[in-house]
């Protein structure tokens, strides 16, 4: 009995934050982006401001790519950049032949982005698409 | 009895790249992400079944290296060195102009899915690799190995290996070149040999790695048996296509004799039809091949040609196929080693990374 006293206002407390939770918090999406033949299959996306986004980029291709997201200076210095790979940044991913990556990114501002390939020709070639942010 | 077929050549990409800088690799992409090929010259010769593809590497400076990849019409029994003045002969029977001694000759995570390597082989400074796998496997062996495969190659690579799923990766190592004591312009000639029955030409390659506008330029000697019948617009090459029928006729009893003369040559028959084709086109609208039926039927393939969808690379091939020919085409990659040296060397800002 005293045991079952005890119990029941955690639970219920537990049970509060919960809906609490899920009530109030946005809830996180999942984007995935595939890359064939040098090219994103997705040019245009548009994703809610202070929502986790997590993004599946999938390489089909025998080749290693990047997905860089950021705004114009962002991308202006990666097109001068040395790094070999991207490791740390949710925003930044390199993408080894064949494999898939995920990363997650919470937009705080809205504001339109790009992402895009810094891998010597592949931004000429194509490997360039926006995401737009509102809210 | 000899097939009454021809031989072809393809003139290729892959060859030669002008060496890059120090640190990035002279292959297919430079420093600053261009593309520099040097006009090559191929032959392919094809009689009794047996295709003889001629071609040259050639030493065009600076360090480091670089290298290429070749579709082939099927598995090569041998990779040897060239003979020494093939393609000089060749491009003297059809160049009066020139009036040099042609004898001197001066031209010159990922490991399952890897291509299988069917031989290896070592030609001066070249480093030969036969591989047999589809445009993935193919394409993850060359990036592994060294190669940095332009944006475009994973759809190229596709294209071919539907049709041959059998490459040829050279590595050039340049330093190893001027090393030997090779001078500008100094060619390693390669000599394969490749039972097949299904040659033919591959010209699409020859624009791997460059931008639509840019110019692909290649001349494609054919030895065959008889004239043969060419698409696109067999036997009369549209020059807006990019194709140009510079040379068609019989072959000079004298040219079928210096040729036979040379290492590895004594297979030219005692008579042939000699074709020269002469490519100049935008890399964005050289999207077809050479098909070529020499064997009188007058029917090139337009799957042979790329016009047609291809099947998948397992499945087998038409057996309809009685064209010849094979293929050479070239890519060219940058090794891996330096890969990012070489975007060093045009990335004076390190800090962001790409």
């Amino acid at each position: 009995m005293r045991r079952r006293s005890r119990a029941w206002p955690t639970a219920a407390a537990l049970l509060l934050a919960v809906t609490a939770a899920v009530g109030c918090a946005p809830s996180a999406q999942t984007i995935t982006i595939t890359i064939h033949y040098s090219a994103f299959d997705a040019s245009q996306l548009t994703v809610p401001r202070g929502v986790p986004i997590t993004f599946v980029l999938v390489n089909q291709d025998p080749i290693d790519h990047e997905w860089l997201l950021g705004d114009e200076t962002f991308h202006d210095a990666h097109r001068t950049g040395t790094h070999e790979r991207h490791d740390g940044l949710p925003t930044e991913v390199s993408l080894p032949a064949l494999e898939t990556v995920e990363t997650t990114i919470t937009f705080d501002e809205p504001g339109t982005l790009a992402y895009v390939c810094h891998l010597p020709q592949h931004e000429s070639y194509g490997m360039v698409g926006e995401l737009s942010v509102e809210g | 009895m000899r097939r009454p077929w021809l031989s072809l050549v393809a003139a290729t990409a892959a060859l030669l790249i002008i060496a890059a800088p120090t640190l990035a690799c002279g292959g297919l992409i430079g420093p600053n992400g261009a593309v520099n090929l040097l006009r090559t010259t191929t032959f392919a010769g094809y009689t009794d079944g047996v295709e003889h593809y001629v071609t040259s590497f050639e030493f065009a400076g600076g360090g480091g290296a670089f290298g290429s990849i070749t579709p082939l019409p099927d598995v090569p029994t041998d990779v040897v060195r060239g003979g020494d003045w093939t393609l000089q002969r060749l491009i003297r029977e059809t160049d009066p102009i020139v009036d040099e001694a042609f004898a001197a000759s001066d031209a010159g995570g990922e490991g399952a899915r890897e291509a299988e390597v069917l031989l290896e082989t070592t030609i001066d400074a070249l480093d030969i690799t036969i591989l047999r796998g589809g445009g993935d496997e193919v394409g993850l062996w060359a990036k592994n190995h060294g190669f940095r495969l332009p944006p475009d190659s994973p759809e190229v690579l596709d294209f071919y290996a539907d049709r041959s799923p059998i490459f040829m990766a050279a590595a050039f190592d340049a330093d190893a070149a001027a090393a030997r004591g090779q001078a500008l312009g100094d060619g390693t000639p390669v000599h394969l040999t490749i039972p097949t029955d299904n040659p033919w030409v591959p010209l699409r390659i020859l624009g791997l790695g460059k931008a639509p506008g840019e110019l692909v330029e290649a001349d494609v000697y054919l030895l065959t048996d008889r004239e043969p019948a060419l698409l696109p617009n067999a036997g009369a090459f549209a020059e807006g296509e990019g194709l140009i029928l510079d040379h068609s006729a019989s072959a000079t009893k004298s040219l079928l004799s210096d040729l036979r003369s040379d290492v590895g040559m004594e297979w030219v028959p005692d008579a042939a039809w000699l074709t020269k084709i002469v490519v100049s086109s935008n890399a964005g609208e050289l999207d077809f091949d050479l098909a070529i039926d020499a064997s009188g039927a007058g029917r090139p393939s337009a799957i042979d040609a790329g016009y047609a969808p291809f099947g998948n690379s397992s499945a087998p091939r038409a057996p309809i196929a009685l064209y010849l020919l094979l293929a050479a085409v070239a890519v060219i990659a940058v090794p891996m080693l330096l890969d990012r040296s070489g975007r060093g060397a045009s990335r004076t800002r390190p800090l962001a990374g790409a």
